[in-house]
């Protein structure tokens, strides 16, 4: 049997210990206090409403009424609803386009901040900006951007003598999409900047003057000495980037709550309007719970971006 | 002597490193290169800001007449849209609720998580890897696959429509970020240090309160003005489980509140705008350091 000193020197068994000593001496027990409040959060308002939302999506309930379990009615439901179908499509639409695009951008704009020039720490901060700003408050400038009368784009364009009347940013369908896609690529570049220069600047410049002393061009340089240092920080950033986008409310909520006619309705702000506007929240709850499994892959894909990493690293890594 | 060439010698190796090949380049290559690319970029980027801030000064008359002088500026600037937005509407109470919300769920958080942190990074505990990876796959779970669920939970705790609700909710964004971004730091501490104490009879909260915590300072300001300025942006959950306008945050007060047929409304709403955003973009010049290593450390841990 296992036997400590108390504080008086006096040898005691580990088993009489009070709960005060264990607490001091065994690691489980003491990491299970000190894990306490997080778990408390975790747990109480992440875990269990993630396990009623999918059970909520098997049921009929309303908003102030409990409802009962009914298989997958509300599936099956939405299976047949070409407006569900419409935000499917627009989700995608819109993740794959806003991160194709931001991704492009946001390496140009770190490989152009990871050169070297004057001001370059305060135009990183500057560049950083938008991210910053609460989206919603950008989104409102945005909206005033495009408003349909008073938009300094279209003044702009008139005056240059390009077109005759203003373009309806938010009116048109397609053009209602392109415009949102534009505000969200325009927030989430300084993101993807910032994070790729950051990987970036870890890359040795001797690795760049070896290349050049042996002939590379400018684009191999890039493509066979940056790019394959930087895929591990790129697979993650874009997990996130993809992730954000995907699951995207408050930038369309703020300029067009899913118009005109539904064109512009992503899966998260359909499932509110359904879920919260309309009460139906089993309905909300199957929309959401539809999403799950685009997110499992886009966590498989940051997963095997890691392992990829370690790959690279050597074992012992963590 | 000797030293000297030493230094002088050191100066350009150091010039040199600093420079990198950029010496192979000419100006007006560089100018169409970096200055051109950048310059659009930067203006895109910050045109937004200067037409929100240019709104919010602009009189009326200006706003909807963009013929008699060039919109891109402002003749006569007034300052009757932020004036009627503080005294006319309740903006000062929501723009109290936000600061009040993000900073009490933020003290929430960053205590959870260091504790959380330290005992997942130091302590080794049965089950530390998986709780830690549990953690992070907690950090991939969206608000806004959660927010109707929540909703009912809320209500069933009865704290719905309080800022209470929003301070309960929020460590959930929080603490996985926080954790993680902190466990990074508790890593770098040397060991010997914390063996040192335990050899002298330090228990480990003294170990964790007078060692580990001071050390990772920086970390801590991280972690918190990243975790602040995510508070101030929450979006949908500040809508979902907020229902009565005086305890609105200024996110979606604006959306909500501010938003009415008016063709007037663009100057208080731009200066809603403004006023509400000036806060995080002053706090964040003051930590520009600590937020970016928030950012990029979150991502490459």
């Amino acid at each position: 049997m296992s036997t400590v000193e108390d504080a008086e020197g006096r040898t005691i068994r580990r088993g009489e210990l009070s709960w005060w000593g264990r607490l001091q001496i065994n690691r489980n027990w003491l990491a299970l206090w000190f894990m306490l409040p997080a778990a408390f959060f975790l747990l109480l308002f992440l875990a269990w409403p993630l396990i009623l939302g999918v059970w909520l999506s098997f049921t009929d309930t309303r908003l102030a009424r409990p409802g009962k379990f009914i298989g997958f009615e509300n599936y099956e439901w939405l299976w047949d609803d070409s407006v569900f179908w419409l935000s499917v499509f627009n989700t995608l639409l819109y993740t794959i386009v806003a991160s194709i695009i931001k991704f492009v951008i946001g390496l140009y704009l770190a490989l152009l901040l990871n050169r070297h020039m004057p001001f370059k720490a305060m135009i990183r901060s500057v560049v950083l900006i938008p991210f910053i700003v609460p989206t919603v408050l950008s989104a409102i400038a945005f909206w005033w951007i495009y408003d349909s009368q008073f938009s300094i784009i279209s003044w702009s364009l008139k005056q240059m003598g390009l077109i005759e009347r203003n373009i309806d940013f938010l009116g048109d369908g397609n053009l209602a999409r392109a415009s949102l896609i534009f505000v969200n690529i325009w927030r989430g570049v300084p993101f993807v900047a910032i994070t790729l220069l950051a990987g970036l600047q870890t890359v040795s410049p001797s690795l760049y003057e070896a290349a050049t002393l042996d002939g590379a061009s400018a684009w191999q340089r890039f493509r066979y000495v940056t790019y394959p240092l930087l895929t591990p920080i790129i697979a993650v950033v874009m997990t996130f980037s993809v992730l954000f986008t995907f699951t995207d409310f408050q930038l369309i909520w703020a300029m067009t709550r899913g118009g005109p006619a539904n064109a512009t309705h992503l899966m998260a702000t359909l499932s509110y309007s359904r879920g919260i506007l309309s009460g139906q929240l089993g309905e909300g709850a199957a929309i959401a719970t539809a999403m799950i499994p685009f997110l499992l892959a886009a966590i498989m894909i940051s997963w095997f971006g890691l392992q990829r990493r370690k790959w690279q690293h050597g074992e012992n890594n963590e | 002597m000797s030293n000297v060439a030493a230094k002088a010698v050191a100066d350009e190796v150091h010039a040199d490193q600093r420079e990198g090949m950029t010496y192979l380049e000419s100006f007006p290559q560089r100018l169409i290169t970096l200055w051109l690319p950048l310059g659009i970029i930067m203006v895109i980027l910050l045109f937004p800001f200067y037409w929100m801030a240019l709104t919010s000064v602009k009189p009326n008359a200006q706003l909807v007449d963009m013929n008699t002088h060039n919109p891109f500026w402002v003749v006569n600037p007034t300052f009757d849209h932020i004036k009627r937005l503080l005294f006319e509407t309740a903006y000062p109470r929501w723009l109290w609720n936000t600061m009040y919300v993000a900073a009490a769920a933020t003290f929430l958080s960053i205590f959870a998580s260091v504790l959380a942190a330290y005992a997942i990074a130091r302590l080794r505990f049965r089950g530390s890897q998986t709780i830690g990876a549990l953690i992070f796959m907690a950090y991939l779970i969206p608000p806004s696959i959660l927010f109707i669920p929540l909703a009912s939970v809320i209500h069933f705790y009865g704290v719905f429509d309080t800022p209470l609700a929003l301070i309960l909710v929020y460590p959930t964004i929080l603490i996985p970020f926080s954790t993680w971004l902190l466990m990074g730091y508790f890593k770098t501490i040397p060991f010997e240090l914390e063996e040192c104490a335990l050899i002298d009879g330090a228990s480990r909260w003294q170990i964790l309160t007078k060692i580990i915590v001071p050390l990772a300072i920086p970390g801590l300001i991280s972690a918190f003005i990243f975790s602040f300025t995510l508070c101030w942006n929450e979006f949908i959950y500040a809508l979902t489980l907020i229902s009565s306008v005086q305890n609105r945050t200024v996110p979606v007060a604006i959306v909500s509140e501010l938003v009415d047929g008016d063709v007037y409304r663009w100057g208080s709403l731009m200066a809603g705008a403004l006023v509400g955003s000036l806060p995080l973009v002053i706090l964040y010049a003051f930590f520009v350091e600590h937020y970016v290593s928030a950012m990029t450390g979150a991502v490459k841990e």
